[in-house]
């Protein structure tokens, strides 16, 4: 529930503090731009966190029970990555319903279960991310400070805030890179109408960082040692 | 294939941690259907050895084989042959005692129809089974205890581990778990390798028992053996015989394990 907070006040601060300043600019309507973005920062906030887990079970002990089980850890990070990406979607799916109270309208009714599937692959993209970091770390403080580290760029050079279309040209290759600025994009696509690149190219891209996180996050899960 | 005479076969195994030897080149074997007990003083080697067996911790140098599998290239396979009890808590706090047991029962694929029988069998044998959909986190020291050895009878396998199992519970208790260790072994010839410091555990259902001192093997045998070999009357002698009578310091990772015991 708390988690919940941050992104509501980021809705709400952003939406209508800068909801003027936009629609002047020609931007249209801010919050139709804003809720995909927020929506998506709920979903990587939680699902990067979500690695925590691993660090957590380590300390307390019950991760030696399930890696001794006869059972693949490759399965078990994979498990465990649904698992938090779960929690992950809830999230966003919670935003997104607030957000209409707040004037959010749907573009396009039969687009919505392309929606989920865009939460999903931001959920499970960062929730393997957060896995996989969190199996090389031993500490809290360690995964905390890495955390910290990456999420804020991830989200602020995403285009969650602000249109892609008018960057500085460094800051665009920057962008390209980010996964998040895939789901991003494309999860706007499905809910708004409006994508930067086509939502095919969100799909693969974004498809493509799962399947790799998802290899590179067994492969480190299943190296641990205790 | 070649059909491995030993359940767990050891050889020149050694782990170093930076300049520290933690297990310094042992070789042992056990055979199917035995009880081993490894057996010595804080710090010696003992948790370290099980952690390489368990496929926990990759061993410096030296060959492991559990149920004929190598546990560095058939770590799976080597896994589906044992079960363990942990000497440190592995529990799941923020789960009943009775959701631990279940979710230990999927990963070792106990047949679906038996696991809710087999989960309250285990917990009335341990006195959990009106503590059942408690969260472990309100337990007791000792009703974690009791609750990962039930956990640990949950399916049977062919080796089974059992790391100080009896640490911290009270006499009635631990005689209630060894005559029930002792009919498995007898009933499904569960091959039993467990480590402890009460040495009348040891020398009572042991049939071998090795004296492991500074990373070293310094003994092994039967308890009558080791007796023999030392001129003393009881396994406790022997031992300190073997072992001196110093106390040991524990090495830092021990600490933090009690640490977190708490």
């Amino acid at each position: 529930m708390g988690s919940l907070g941050q992104p509501l006040l980021f809705l709400v601060a952003l939406g209508f503090g800068f909801g003027p300043i936009y629609q002047k600019a020609g931007g249209g309507d801010y919050i139709q731009f804003l809720v995909p973005g927020i929506i998506s920062m709920s979903i990587l906030f939680t699902a990067l966190f979500s690695g925590i887990e691993v660090i957590w079970d380590r300390q307390f002990g019950f991760l030696k029970e399930t890696l001794v089980a006869p059972v693949y850890r490759s399965q078990i990070m994979i498990g465990r990555t649904l698992g938090g990406a779960t929690v992950a979607i809830i999230q966003g799916l919670i935003v997104l319903f607030i957000s209409f109270f707040l004037g959010f309208r749907l573009d396009n009714l039969s687009l919505l279960p392309l929606a989920f599937v865009f939460m999903f692959l931001i959920a499970f993209l960062f929730t393997a991310l957060g896995t996989a970091i969190a199996s090389v770390l031993e500490d809290m403080q360690g995964f905390q400070l890495i955390m910290n580290f990456l999420v804020m760029p991830i989200f602020f050079l995403s285009g969650a805030l602000f249109p892609i279309e008018g960057l500085p040209n460094f800051i665009k290759v920057i962008t390209s890179f980010n996964p998040l600025a895939y789901g991003v994009d494309g999860l706007r696509g499905a809910l708004t109408g409006a994508a930067h690149f086509s939502l095919l190219t969100d799909f693969s891209v974004l498809g493509i960082f799962v399947v790799v996180l998802l290899i590179i996050g067994s492969y480190l899960f299943s190296k641990i040692q205790i | 294939m070649l059909v491995y005479l030993y359940m767990i076969d050891v050889k020149n195994l050694t782990k170093r941690f930076k300049d520290l030897v933690a297990v310094d080149n042992i070789s042992f074997s056990v055979k199917e259907g035995e009880i081993f007990a490894f057996i010595g003083p804080n710090g010696a080697g003992k948790t370290t050895t099980i952690k390489m067996l368990t496929t926990l911790l990759d061993p410096s140098q030296g060959e492991i084989r559990i149920n004929g599998y190598d546990v560095k290239k058939q770590e799976h396979e080597a896994r589906c042959s044992f079960g363990i009890v942990f000497q440190d808590p592995s529990l799941d706090d923020e789960l009943t005692a009775y959701e631990n047991m279940e979710l230990h029962a999927m990963l070792y694929k106990v047949p679906r129809d038996q696991i809710k029988k087999r989960i309250e069998d285990l917990l009335s044998f341990v006195e959990l089974l009106d503590r059942k959909n408690h969260l472990v986190k309100n337990f007791s020291g000792g009703m974690k205890r009791r609750l990962e050895i039930a956990r640990g009878f949950l399916h049977s396998p062919k080796i089974l581990f059992l790391d100080e199992p009896t640490l911290g519970l009270d006499p009635q208790t631990r005689s209630h778990i060894w005559n029930y260790i002792e009919n498995l072994n007898k009933k499904e010839k569960t091959t039993v390798f467990f480590t402890t410091h009460y040495m009348e555990e040891a020398e009572k259902t042991a049939d071998r028992v090795a004296i492991i001192d500074h990373g070293k093997i310094v003994a092994q045998g039967s308890p009558k053996e080791l007796k023999a070999q030392t001129k003393t009357d009881s396994l406790e002698e022997a031992f300190l015989a073997l072992t001196g009578r110093n106390i040991r310091e524990e090495g830092p990772s021990n600490k933090m394990m009690r640490f977190g015991h708490r």
